[in-house]
């Protein structure tokens, strides 16, 4: 196999599978650590990734389960190396914990979600969008999280770069939630010249380890420089509540205040630069469908069919999954008569819609359990319906 | 036989908010071990007669004579009593979670080859929760030292029953005695490919400070089980009120067996039990081995 150039990146334009372009997306963004797991329907990413990285002096290793793929992940960010694991729903739920760790240590990585059909074992090689609550709320505590949706190949390359540049930007295991279908569709992908991509690189300590302390952020800033093992910093991390010099203060609330604020306004107070949307028809819309990923690209057809029809129906397609774009669906519901959610899944997303729209647009769910897209008649439906009730209001 | 002790007064210089400035200095005066501790974080949170104070005094001893670069060594703790240790040592320290401070430290290693990385952690830990990863990190022959506490129990929840905890043992929860088999620690590492095996009590301190120098410099997955006293989960319910009272059991029944048939070295209530350097062999390690088969399959 190729190494690709100076920097591994294999340009070219490539007829390839969503997992394996998730793959080369890493190589490019400079992920040189791979810790994984086999599990349908993310195994490709395992198995590009054990080709790959031993070309481009990276290290792959396959561990004995989740927890350690998603631990040692966690180590080697904090060896100094770009890191990321891949899994799916079963996977992805023995993450949990150690994510929790990531977020309170504050360390960039990235961990791909390719969503089957659950619950449980469900549906291993069959499409799901159910664990996106997950992706929220699943780790213990309060935190917020980033989660990214491809909705193609293409993009599950260039969001997996873009994860892990919001990973070092902002320090948090950032989530790439894709799903089967788009994991294992084969199609188009252009990976440009190495010139052409944009890559953060980690912020490291600026003064010597007398003065580092490894959190302590400055006014106007959100996150601390961060000293890899080795450094020479002689740094202290720990997911017990700590203060700016990473010792824990467990006996009263005064660490835990700053911190957990911190940890959620670093994304919360960040989102006009972290959310990424995608419009299509929404400017003179009456009914706006809000999708992600594959419900998002299935949705594409019936709009046509229901703007053929005379119904102003609009795409906005959420990028950004999480942080919620709460300001875009507010100003929306102020001004259009209902919104139409398809996700794949018994309705998740919605219900961050119908928070939003708070009364003000009327919200329809398109819901699906898994293991299959949705039928488009069943979208065209809902947006006839949404229109129709928009009309008689 | 159970030793008799004077219950300790009360010190009430210790009863004010943290310790009285000066204190420190004039009545323990500098230790020589200060620099490889963070000395701001003392005092402590282990109970008195805890064997954990001399399995670290052992530990920064041998780091210190094993001549290794200490801006190069990072320890990994998980959670429990032992796992607080990643907390007091001056050198890159990771306070990780429950049973996954391997993994974490597995990744630490291969993302900088460069480093050392010691696993300090507890039994309840690294083999009860953990035991997946101890076995497979012993598997690869990966280049970790682990430093296993054994106290035969959860320490710091309270003292309950665990993998360890010998046939017999009365805990939190055994109050009617342990009936499960428990795990060998040194015997699972051995079993595992762990190149390296040591098992010692703290009363063993210098027989410690050196299995601990041999595991540091060994190349490979090395173990030092060390059998340490809580006497407050564990000591206590088994007629050993204080530390001392722990390590006058050791002293009686700790038989010293270098070559001793790991298989048969369980740890039972009461009964003699083995201790010594076991295993000590040489066997490429993870990295070393991935290095041959990629020069190989990659020429």
């Amino acid at each position: 196999m190729s190494k690709g150039s100076q920097d591994g990146v294999l340009s070219g334009e490539f007829f390839m599978q969503g997992d394996i372009a998730c793959a080369e997306g890493a190589i490019c963004a400079g992920c040189r650590f791979f810790g994984g797991y086999p599990i349908t329907p993310a195994t490709e990413v395992a198995q590009r990734m054990s080709e790959r990285l031993p070309l481009v002096d990276g290290m792959y290793i396959q561990m004995e389960d989740e927890l350690a793929s998603i631990g040692a992940v966690l180590g080697a960010s904090w060896a100094g190396t770009k890191a990321m694991t891949a899994t799916s729903g079963p996977g992805f739920s023995l993450m949990m914990e150690n994510l929790g760790l990531g977020i309170m240590l504050e360390t960039p990585c990235v961990l791909v979600n390719v969503q089957r059909g659950g619950p449980s074992t469900g549906l291993p090689t069959l499409t799901g969008q159910g664990d996106m609550m997950q992706a929220r709320w699943g780790s213990h505590g309060d935190y917020s999280i980033i989660a990214l949706a491809p909705s193609s190949p293409q993009e599950l390359f260039d969001l997996t770069i873009h994860a892990f540049n919001l990973s070092e930007i902002y320090r948090i295991p950032v989530l790439v939630m894709t799903d089967a279908e788009v994991g294992h569709m084969t199609e188009k992908v252009v990976i440009p010249p190495v010139e052409e991509i944009e890559i953060v690189e980690r912020r490291k300590p600026t003064v010597g380890p007398d003065e580092y302390l490894p959190y302590h952020v400055e006014p106007g800033e959100w996150v601390a420089p961060m000293a890899a093992a080795g450094d020479g910093y002689h740094i202290h991390v720990t997911g017990l509540t700590h203060d700016e010099q990473g010792y824990p203060v467990t006996s009263d609330d005064s660490a835990q205040w700053p911190l957990v604020q911190r940890l959620i306004g670093k994304i919360e107070e960040n989102k006009e630069d972290i959310v990424i949307l995608e419009e299509e028809g929404v400017d003179d819309a009456e009914v706006v469908v809000v999708s992600y990923g594959i419900a998002a690209r299935t949705s594409l057809w019936p709009i046509q069919m229901a703007r053929e029809e005379g119904i102003r129906v609009g795409l906005l397609r959420l990028v950004t999954v999480w942080p919620f774009p709460d300001q875009q669906i507010r100003a929306l519901a102020a001004r259009v008569d209902g919104f139409v959610v398809p996700e794949i899944n018994m309705g998740q997303i919605v219900r961050e819609v119908e928070r939003c729209a708070a009364g003000q647009a009327e919200v329809f769910p398109v819901s699906h359990p898994g293991g299959g897209i949705h039928d488009p008649q069943e979208v065209l439906r809902t947006i006839r319906e949404a229109a129709r009730s928009g009309a008689e209001a | 036989m159970v030793l008799e002790t004077k219950h300790n007064q009360p010190d009430s210089t210790f009863e004010a908010d943290g310790v009285p400035e000066g204190l420190d200095e004039e009545i323990h005066g500098r230790h020589p071990l200060d620099d490889l501790l963070r000395t701001e974080r003392l005092p402590h949170i282990w109970c008195p007669g805890c064997g954990l104070g001399t399995s670290l005094t052992c530990f920064l001893s041998a780091l210190r004579k094993s001549g290794l670069d200490l801006q190069k060594t990072a320890v990994v703790s998980g959670i429990g009593c032992t796992g607080r240790v990643a907390g007091y040592v001056k050198l890159d320290s990771f306070h990780t979670t429950h049973g996954r401070a391997i993994p974490f430290a597995t990744g630490l290693k291969l993302g900088n080859p460069e480093l050392k990385v010691i696993v300090f952690s507890g039994d309840g830990d690294l083999v009860t929760i953990g035991g997946n990863h101890f076995i497979h990190a012993a598997r690869r022959n990966i280049d970790l030292t682990v430093i296993c506490i054994n106290n035969f129990n959860y320490g710091m929840t309270g003292g309950q029953v665990g993998a360890t905890t010998p046939v017999g043992g009365v805990t939190t929860t055994s109050p009617y005695g342990n009936y499960e088999y428990p795990f060998n620690v040194s015997a699972l590492a051995a079993s595992s490919g762990a190149v390296y095996v040591a098992r010692w009590t703290v009363l063993h301190a210098r027989r410690l400070e050196r299995a601990m120098i041999q595991a540091l410099l060994k190349p490979g997955f090395s173990l030092v089980e060390v059998i340490s006293p809580c006497p407050t989960g564990f000591g206590r319910r088994h007629k050993q009120r204080e530390g001392l009272d722990t390590l006058r059991y050791y002293r009686e029944h700790g038989v010293i067996d270098h070559d001793a048939d790991l298989h048969k070295a369980d740890i039972g209530l009461g009964t003699s039990f083995v201790e010594g350097n076991f295993v000590n062999i040489d066997k490429p390690t993870f990295l070393e081995q991935r290095s041959e088969c990629l020069a190989q399959a990659l020429k």
